[in-house]
């Protein structure tokens, strides 16, 4: 960290609020470097139609208890991504450029609670939460684009009231 | 082959693949798994409106951008070439609850064709169910500080108890919406 200057900590300290997925690199790489998250992306978004976790009647069968598939789904994703973590923990496994690899835990906050409960009323409705919203528009789903437009909406307003909301 | 891939893939296969992600971001450029942040972006580089919660270096995030653009090239790629013909397989009790709300189009495997359609959005149902449902997306992930990818998978993942919290308020709200708000609003 102290490789950084007191602003670039201030925006980074900005920029992990309410995040799970930020994470500092040292590192500056031509934008060319990001090319390798566009194909896996485009590799989750295949399993994400393929194994229709993205169809909202798949969702509406989770919620009813009527089918073990998306528990299936979730479950051995996370005993994979588990297995995978502790394996770069105990290992100190570095990135494929030498960083090493820091996985911070974040705090727990009230936000979490009721934020949590509006987004699972959200996914239950939209039968999609943000990754397979994109998916679905990628499908060809046109009128997603309304429901991807109106969550950027939500961040948004989440934004300019948050510091009135209990955290 | 063929035909094994364009069959839907069984939770064993997509869940597994999925779980890869946490570990191949994190070698690929140290980045945690995570979608919802990239809508906090969006308004970063499209309309920060001065909001200070918006006003950070989006740039440095913009691997998230590229993510999820892959998984919109995904979505095309799966859906125009390795199709299943077939309409989708339901539980026979939610296809007769459905059709109980005048809902028995399975053309579309993955949006329920009689409700989310342009014709059905200026309708009260169409709003609840395409605009309102997004918002409640959008506000709820970053107010809960993550989504079903960063909390459900990365965070538990990451033995992050509080990202185990989330998830059970996530499935609390779904269950709460899936069988109690979701029967009044398909009715209408």
């Amino acid at each position: 960290m102290s490789k950084f200057t007191k602003q670039q900590q201030e925006d980074l300290q900005k920029r992990e609020l309410d995040s799970m997925c930020v994470n500092e690199s040292h590192l500056t790489h031509p934008w060319y470097y990001n090319i390798k998250y566009l194909v896996v992306g485009a590799v989750f978004g295949i399993v994400f139609v393929k194994a229709e976790i993205i169809s909202w009647f798949r969702i509406q069968e989770m919620f009813r208890f009527q089918s073990f598939h998306m528990y299936g789904i979730i479950g051995s994703a996370i005993v994979v991504g588990a297995i995978s973590i502790w394996m770069i923990r105990k290992f100190k496994v570095k990135t494929m450029y030498g960083e090493d690899i820091v996985i911070i835990n974040k705090p727990f906050n009230k936000g979490i609670i009721y934020g949590g409960f509006m987004f699972g009323i959200g996914w239950a409705i939209t039968g999609a939460c943000p990754g397979p919203l994109f998916a679905q528009v990628g499908t060809g789903a046109s009128v997603v684009l309304v429901t991807v437009l109106s969550a950027i909406a939500g961040t948004w307003v989440y934004g300019l009231m948050r510091d009135k909301l209990p955290h | 082959m063929f035909s094994f891939i364009s069959q839907p893939w069984p939770w064993y296969v997509a869940g597994p693949l999925i779980g890869l992600t946490v570990p191949v971001l994190l070698i690929l450029g140290n980045k945690n798994f995570g979608i919802s942040s990239t809508l906090r972006h969006v308004c970063a580089a499209c309309i920060p409106a001065g909001i200070d919660y918006f006003k950070y270096d989006w740039k440095k995030e913009i691997w998230n951008l590229v993510f999820v653009s892959g998984i919109i090239i995904g979505g095309f790629i799966a859906a125009h070439y390795l199709s299943n013909p077939n309409e989708i397989v339901i539980n026979d009790n939610l296809k007769a609850e459905l059709a109980g709300y005048g809902m028995q189009d399975l053309s579309n495997a993955l949006v329920p064709a009689d409700v989310v359609n342009w014709e059905n959005l200026f309708t009260l149902q169409g709003i609840l169910m395409i605009i309102v449902g997004g918002f409640f997306v959008g506000f709820g992930t970053r107010y809960a500080g993550g989504c079903t990818s960063g909390h459900s998978i990365m965070g538990i993942s990451a033995l992050n108890w509080p990202s185990l919290v989330a998830t059970i308020f996530f499935m609390a709200g779904g269950f709460f919406a899936a069988n109690l708000l979701l029967p009044f609003i398909l009715s209408l």
